[in-house]
């Protein structure tokens, strides 16, 4: 089944309005939760009056943050401890300031536009550099200043290699804020009854949300459950501890009654932590082949007003890709992380790797365009070669996998007709009435597979191992419980393939159930790629024992020794004897007969494996987009865009060719159309989908997607992981054709989102 | 206020506030929670149902104003026989991940192939721009649609 599209099991209830999302969830009694939210950026609150909103119909309560006091403060950064509602001071619009209960969704809206907040302004920063100007004040109470990080991550001074370098160029990229905005905003339903909660969240990593709750509200984890159901899309955005996970669960506690929560999407803009956001400085070192012999790199991120404890440190994941594909002798980076009057960052899609494959991309670029090189052939002068894997990276621990490089951009190249591209980019030029013509390329590697246990502990995961349990029913069906919570990646169909080929069991007689921690044993959860790489392999492993059980016990129905059983249709034959067989479902009943088993056999057919990466994965390729850009109004059109991926083994080329589009339609929209942005006072200017620009069908092009298969040797599966791969090759791809197609122009760089109104200001100034 | 709406062809006849939207009538009323919602500006479709036949987001419409008239949400479209062509059209082709916004997707498209039949790649896009998807990039539910339409169409 391994490398069959088969359409998917998730499919059927999704598609007839059968699905269980967590707003669709009911309870009796239930009551529902809205937010006062902050509509100052930085201020102090010198009032909350709720007696209006107290006293309307069906309203149950208002709490402010000293009425969680008691809670012990959500995970936060060590020493940077955040609670729940903001607690006399506010640090950006959106921030919680107050929570309201009441009958109906109507009701508590009506409430919570009724509470009254006095706020005392205060100096707003909304940017980086006002946030460190020399006149700036501290923004979150614990830190003194607004640095909240400031990493050396490694101890290598490059400047003597820079000096020595025939050619040296200075950069300075800006990687801007985007929202994850999946289309389902995030939502909570808590009910509290007996001992301990039942929580149905959006969330990205079941258990890890049990521990948590399970450890602010002093219970053991059994008395807590928490459950995933299906999930509207997350690209990380769910990843992070929204205050709503604690708060559901604690006004259930202290009401007696279930509790829900479901975000608007305006709140989602401004509430639920965004991505991205670094200023990137380069400076490279080069030859005149373009290979490049150092680079240095400080990374300057905008964290938001009150820090998080993914995105304070997510720097050190772009700082660790920061080489890229490429031989690159001596890397000097650093980071700072910064605290700014705006709504905090965190995980989005990608989480650091993005950023770093942006950087680099855009600096062969620039290379290639100092020295006058066709940007593919510098490239070439740079990649890590084939035979070179697995590749040490100047970054300790940080070691590529198997994959060809060069094999892939030669595939695209071929794919692109990129000599073509060239001949007609210089027949429009010569053409003032023909739209310029753009080509951009993207040789891409990124991380997949996370953990493995050591570097996710630093993420306060238990471990970065999965969880599987195969268990064969006494039909010879099969239930696979797997600790991933996938929101749209397909894992009840691809993790079935796996099942599938190592049982021999069909597709359609396996069931994939995940998001329960009552029902699923331990899990880590669905981000980093890690879904096929870790999950994939864990079920794979239980599926090998259970496989092998189902032959021992075979062997002793059929009087044979196991290895002289071969596998035939739906069961086991003895070898060489036709009439010597026994059908699955057989073997499957008798593994629960403990009078027919041989003495000391364990009843049942059933394993539970983990399976902990060696290492991470690196999912890698080539892309490469062709542009038109109009010449009076700077609009660019995306003409192609082409996909070599490597992602290693591919499971399913249906759900494989889905991550592809969907992570390269994110790229381009971060690319053309996306930015969270917020004006000098800190006010939000994208709090709707009005202002923040998701692209629509005619938005986004055509994709053309090919595979390299290159299988990892960090794990038995051989795959790299996909999720995150689209989303990390895309951006610099288009801007690269961009900048490309107005290079006659000396145009070196074109900030994202290249907006028609920006390309065109950059033509203009250039011109 | 009294409305009676036809939805799915079962009549329904409740008190409602009369600020209540259509999209919380089908979903908190009748407790169909098939239609989602995924934005309060009218942008992003997933609440699309087709009323008298004709896609409207339902979180832009008053219950009120549906008064009278025929729902059709995503709960209707499959019969006992199975998935309808464009339903099945969307698992053929993987046009959906996550399903958040699949229900407004395949009343959307339901709809175009309603009006139009044998549509281009062009008028597929077009007869989509008023609904957003976020994990597939929009070309395999191009695909899906394009499936639907030679086998069987908008029934």
């Amino acid at each position: 089944m391994i490398g069959s599209a088969v359409p998917r099991k998730e499919d059927a209830a999704l598609l007839t309005g059968r699905g269980t999302f967590v707003d669709d969830i009911h309870r009796p009694g239930l009551l529902h939760m809205v937010y006062v939210h902050s509509t100052e950026a930085h201020a102090l609150i010198t009032g909350v009056d709720a007696e209006e909103a107290r006293s309307l119909p069906g309203v149950v309560g208002v709490w402010t943050a000293r009425d969680f006091a008691g809670l012990p403060p959500r995970p936060s950064v060590p020493g940077l401890e955040r609670g729940y509602l903001a607690a006399g001071k506010v640090h950006y619009v959106g921030e919680p300031v107050a929570v309201v209960v009441a009958a109906d969704r109507y009701a508590a809206a009506d409430a919570a536009r009724a509470v009254r907040v006095a706020y005392e302004p205060l100096p707003v920063m909304a940017t980086v550099a006002d946030a460190l100007a020399r006149d700036s004040v501290p923004i979150f109470a614990p830190l003194p200043g607004n640095l909240a990080l400031e990493q050396q991550v490694t101890p290598d001074d490059v400047t003597a290699d820079l000096e020595a370098a025939p050619h040296r160029l200075r950069a300075r990229l800006v990687n801007q804020r985007c929202a994850g905005a999946p289309m389902e905003p995030y939502g909570v339903l808590a009910d509290w009854t007996g001992a301990g909660p039942t929580v149905w969240a959006t969330v990205q990593a079941p258990h890890r949300v049990r521990a948590e709750i399970a450890e602010r509200f002093g219970l053991a984890r059994h008395l807590v459950r928490v459950v995933a159901p299906d999930v509207g899309g997350a690209f990380g955005v769910k990843s992070s501890f929204m205050p709503e996970l604690f708060l559901a669960p604690e006004l259930s506690r202290r009401l007696g009654r279930p509790v829900k929560y479901v975000e608007t999407r305006g709140e989602h803009m401004v509430h639920t932590y965004h991505g991205r956001d670094q200023l990137q400085d380069v400076e490279v070192g080069f030859d005149d082949e373009g290979r490049i012999l150092a680079l240095d790199v400080t990374l300057t991120v905008n964290i938001g007003g009150v820090p998080d404890p993914v995105g304070i440190g997510l720097a050190t994941l772009t700082s660790y890709m920061l080489g890229g594909c490429y031989k690159i002798p001596k890397i000097a980076a650093r980071y700072r992380s910064v605290v700014t009057n705006t709504t905090p960052t965190a995980s989005y899609r990608g989480a650091g790797r993005p950023e770093a494959s942006f950087l680099i991309e855009r600096v062969v670029d620039l290379v290639a365009r100092e020295l006058g090189r066709d940007p593919a052939d510098v490239r070439k002068a740079n990649l890590i070669q084939p035979g070179e894997m697995p590749y040490q990276t100047p970054f300790e621990g940080i070691v590529y996998d198997e994959a060809d490089y060069p094999a892939a951009l030669d595939l695209l190249l071929d794919r692109l007709g990129y000599a073509g591209l060239r001949e007609e980019q210089a027949r429009r030029l010569a053409d003032p009435r023909a739209p310029l013509l753009g080509v951009g390329l993207s040789t891409f590697v990124e991380m997949g597979g996370f953990g493995p246990t050591p570097l996710f502990e630093q993420f306060g995961y238990l471990g970065g191992w999965e969880s599987a349990n195969v268990r064969m029913q006494p039909d010879g069906s099969v239930i696979v419980l797997v600790g991933t919570a996938p929101h749209g990646q397909g894992h009840q169909t691809a993790l079935a393939q796996i099942a599938a080929d190592q049982l021999g069991v069909p597709f359609d007689a396996i069931s994939v159930l995940y998001g329960d921690t009552a029902v699923v044993q331990e899990g880590t959860g669905t981000m980093g790629s890690r879904g096929m790489p870790v999950a994939g392999n864990a079920v794979r492993m239980a599926a090998v024992e259970v496989a092998d059980k189902a032959r021992r016990v075979a062997a002793h129905m059929l009087e044979a020794d196991a290895d002289d059983l071969v596998r035939i249709g739906d069961g086991f034959q003895v070898k060489g004897v036709p009439d010597a067989t026994v059908t699955l479902a057989e073997v499957a009943e008798r593994a629960f007969k403990p009078h027919l088993l041989p003495e000391g056999t364990a009843l049942g057919l059933e394993n539970t494996s983990y399976f902990e990466p060696k290492n991470l994965s690196y999912p890698s390729g080539a892309h490469g987009c062709v542009v038109e850009i109009d010449r009076d109004t700077g609009r660019v059109s995306i003409l192609r865009y082409v996909c070599v991926d490597d992602c290693g083994t591919v499971i399913n080329p249906m759900t494989a060719r889905g991550q592809i589009h969907g992570g390269v339609a994110q790229g381009i929209a971060q690319a053309l159309f996306e930015k969270v942005a917020f004006d000098a006072g800190g006010r939000p200017l994208t709090a709707s989908l009005e202002d923040y620009m998701v692209p629509g069908a005619l938005d986004l092009p055509p994709y053309e997607t090919h595979h390299i298969e290159t299988r990892s040797s960090f794990n038995p599966l051989g795959a790299k992981g996909l999720g995150e791969a689209g989303a990390t090759a895309a951006p610099q791809a288009v801007v690269n054709a961009v900048v490309d197609a107005l290079a006659h122009l000396g145009v070196r760089d074109v900030e994202m989102p290249c907006t028609p109104e920006r390309v065109w200001k950059v033509m203009h100034d250039a011109s | 206020m009294r409305v009676e709406i036809t939805v799915n062809g079962q009549a329904h006849s409740r008190e409602i506030e009369p600020r209540l939207l259509l999209v919380h009538f089908l979903r908190d009323t009748l407790s169909l929670t098939g239609t989602h919602v995924g934005c309060d500006t009218s942008s992003c479709g997933a609440c699309t149902v087709l009323l008298d036949g004709e896609a409207v987001k339902s979180c832009t419409v008053l219950a009120a104003q549906a008064d009278g008239l025929a729902v059709t949400t995503v709960e209707g479209l499959a019969g006992e026989d199975g998935l309808s062509p464009v339903q099945e059209g969307f698992r053929q082709c993987h046009g959906l991940q996550c399903g958040f916004c699949t229900p407004g997707m395949v009343m959307a498209a339901t709809a175009l192939l309603a009006e139009n039949p044998d549509p281009t790649e062009q008028e597929i896009r077009g007869g989509l721009k008023g609904n957003m998807c976020r994990c597939t990039g929009y070309q395999m539910i191009v695909e899906s649609v394009q499936w639907a339409a030679a086998n069987g169409g908008a029934k």
